[in-house]
């Protein structure tokens, strides 16, 4: 009888145990999460990896030979897997495209936060939305549409190349850039702007020297986040580049990106063959890349905080 | 040159890029949507697609991409909310909780052809699924999980404290509180995410190249016999989706009207997209109005 009422009184109550319950079952959930990342990198890694250990590709070969042809071998029995053409194609059109997309991403931000009416400003906005949420195959198809046409008039060849790539991923990744941008802006608080007018600033002085100067740290990641976006986008610059992996002579003659040759290539290579083992040596760039862009983008943000 | 005349020079070249801006997007839409919308008849959406000759629909594209999208949502919504919560409402402040969220920020800035090599990789090949909906849903589940998971961990996070710490002072265990009162607060926003990642889903084609494939089997709408190879809802056959379908005529070019096609897909996409920008919008203030009593 005792044991009983004791027992009773000590038990969880129900309340308790799905309270366990339910703290264990999301934990799962995010492990899930961080267990697919985790696999996903080393998948990709140990898959790149074979590449240079299994297949003898020399990794300085790899980083700055412009030829790439993996199937067959070189005098030293190594197999021609050069990927700097990609890579040049990649960080080619990435940085083309936010030399573009920064100062009309940053014109904007300002016109909205600083200039628009509020009507304007209700406009303006959803438009941003709509355009993030344009799928990656109508910008290409318009670009292979509009663009290579008019790359082709204006410099003759095929229209192919870095140019068309660039214009196409420029349109992408402004809405991303911008909307992160007027984030930013809006943060920066109504006061420090109110604090320069009263000492006599025009409205320019007090937007170029206390307001971006403020969110420097903000839009630097808009600007990485953007790059990263571009980096890592497949579909639309494949339709647009020309997809052979030469180095580019000139901004219009076909080229590759990581992402292109990927896209194109992996479904016509044989697993644990070599040309395949060298495009999961592209993919682990990529890979790598996209890490790169995510320190870079964090680094920042901590730099920033410390102000 | 004085401050005033270079504060009116600013405000003209500002408002001219923006102008260029708005003329790019707008000369976008109106691209895609003057030569998509004459091919797009009621006709061309229900008939199936050709490969070689002219004339083909995308009734079967635009069924694989819907489902595509259910599923790959019924397998992520769960996953999403649940560790949504954990970071927002359990998650204690140390080491392990900043490892998570820095490894679930890398998995939504990993390009989404990564995403799709690594279920070719593991799915397709190593598990031996094949090109099929089960493989393309995995995938578009990966490719979603992150950017969902942290809309709804921002939901949760963004409802007051002191809702929590009512609950608790009431008597009620912290899971309680979260389940009755917490939850139908963040309701609107994790509709409102829902939404906007159903957009992005259903406008994925790189992810799903090797996964769900390239290929698209004529359907038999009236089998629903969930084994069979021509029935709609099987989920081991392969489904090209409509963004897909796209790119496949543009890089391909074996169809006679690939242009005209993929004009008119590329229209009912943006409409698809459209129509779920306006619903996020739409459904997210009214539902904040019923379940707030918000004016």
């Amino acid at each position: 009888m005792k044991a009983k009422a004791k027992n009773q009184l000590l038990k969880a109550s129900k309340a308790t145990k799905e309270n366990v319950i339910g703290q264990v079952i999301t934990f799962l959930c995010a492990t899930i999460i961080v267990t697919l990342t985790l696999a996903i990198i080393f998948f990709v890694a140990s898959r790149g990896i074979r590449a240079f250990v299994v297949d003898h590709i020399s990794l300085g070969q790899f980083l700055t030979g412009s030829e790439w042809n993996p199937g067959t071998k070189n005098a030293q029995g190594q197999p021609i897997a050069g990927s700097l053409p990609m890579i040049i194609g990649s960080f080619g059109v990435t940085l083309l495209a936010a030399l573009i997309a920064t100062p009309f991403s940053l014109a904007i931000g300002i016109y909205m936060t600083e200039y628009a009416s509020k009507r304007m400003r209700r406009l303006i906005q959803p438009m941003i939305e709509l355009f993030t949420g344009v799928p990656s195959v109508v910008y290409g198809f318009t670009g292979l549409m509009v663009i290579v046409p008019i790359t082709r008039k204006l410099f003759g060849g095929t229209g192919f190349g870095i140019l068309p790539g660039a214009l196409v991923l420029f349109v992408m990744i402004l809405p991303t850039i911008t909307s992160m941008v007027v984030d930013t802006l809006q943060r920066i608080p109504v006061s420090f702007r109110q604090a320069a007018l009263a000492l006599g600033a025009t409205k320019w002085q007090s937007i170029y020297l206390i307001v971006l100067r403020a969110s420097i740290p903000g839009i630097l990641t808009a600007i990485i986040f953007g790059m990263a976006r571009a980096f890592g986008e497949a579909l639309a610059v494949q339709m647009v580049i020309g997809n052979s992996p030469l180095l580019p002579t000139n901004l219009v003659s076909p080229t590759a990106t990581l992402t292109s040759q990927l896209t194109s290539q992996i479904g016509n290579t044989i697993m644990n063959s070599v040309e395949n083992d060298a495009l999961w040596a592209l993919a682990l760039v990529l890979l790598l890349m996209s890490l790169v862009f995510n320190l870079v983008a964090k680094w920042i943000g901590k730099r920033g905080e410390l102000k | 040159m004085n401050a005033k005349r270079i504060d009116k020079i600013a405000r003209y070249a500002i408002q001219t890029m923006v102008a260029i801006v708005a003329l790019i997007l707008l000369a976008l839409l109106s691209y895609i949507l003057i030569n998509g919308l004459p091919n797009a008849s009621i006709d061309f959406i229900f008939k199936p697609s050709e490969a070689i000759k002219a004339g083909g629909g995308i009734r079967d594209q635009l069924f694989n991409s819907i489902y595509l999208l259910v599923l790959s949502m019924v397998i992520s919504l769960p996953l999403a909310l649940g560790a949504g919560i954990y970071l927002a409402e359990f998650a204690p402040n140390n080491w392990l909780t900043r490892l998570v969220k820095t490894l679930i920020e890398i998995l939504s800035s990993l390009p989404s052809i990564v995403v799709g090599l690594f279920i070719y990789l593991l799915v397709v090949i190593k598990w031996q699924v094949g090109f099929s909906i089960l493989s393309g849903a995995i995938a578009l589940t990966v490719f979603n999980l992150p950017l969902l998971t942290s809309s709804i961990q921002n939901a949760f996070e963004a409802v007051d404290h002191k809702q929590l710490e009512a609950g608790l002072a009431l008597g009620m265990s912290p899971w309680k509180t979260i389940k009755g009162v917490i939850l139908p607060i963040t309701v609107p926003s994790v509709v409102m995410a829902i939404i906007l990642a159903s957009g992005r889903i259903f406008g994925e084609a790189a992810a799903l190249i090797y996964t769900s494939g390239q290929s698209a089997p004529r359907l038999d709408y009236g089998n629903l016999n969930p084994f069979s190879p021509t029935s709609p809802l099987n989920v081991m056959r392969p489904a090209e989706t409509l963004a897909v379908h796209i790119w496949k005529l543009n890089t391909e070019g074996l169809t006679a009207d690939s242009d005209a096609v993929s004009a008119a897909a590329s229209a009912v996409l943006i409409i698809v997209v459209l129509l779920f920008n306006l619903m996020a919008h739409y459904l997210g203030n009214k539902l904040e109005r019923k379940l707030t009593g918000k004016k």
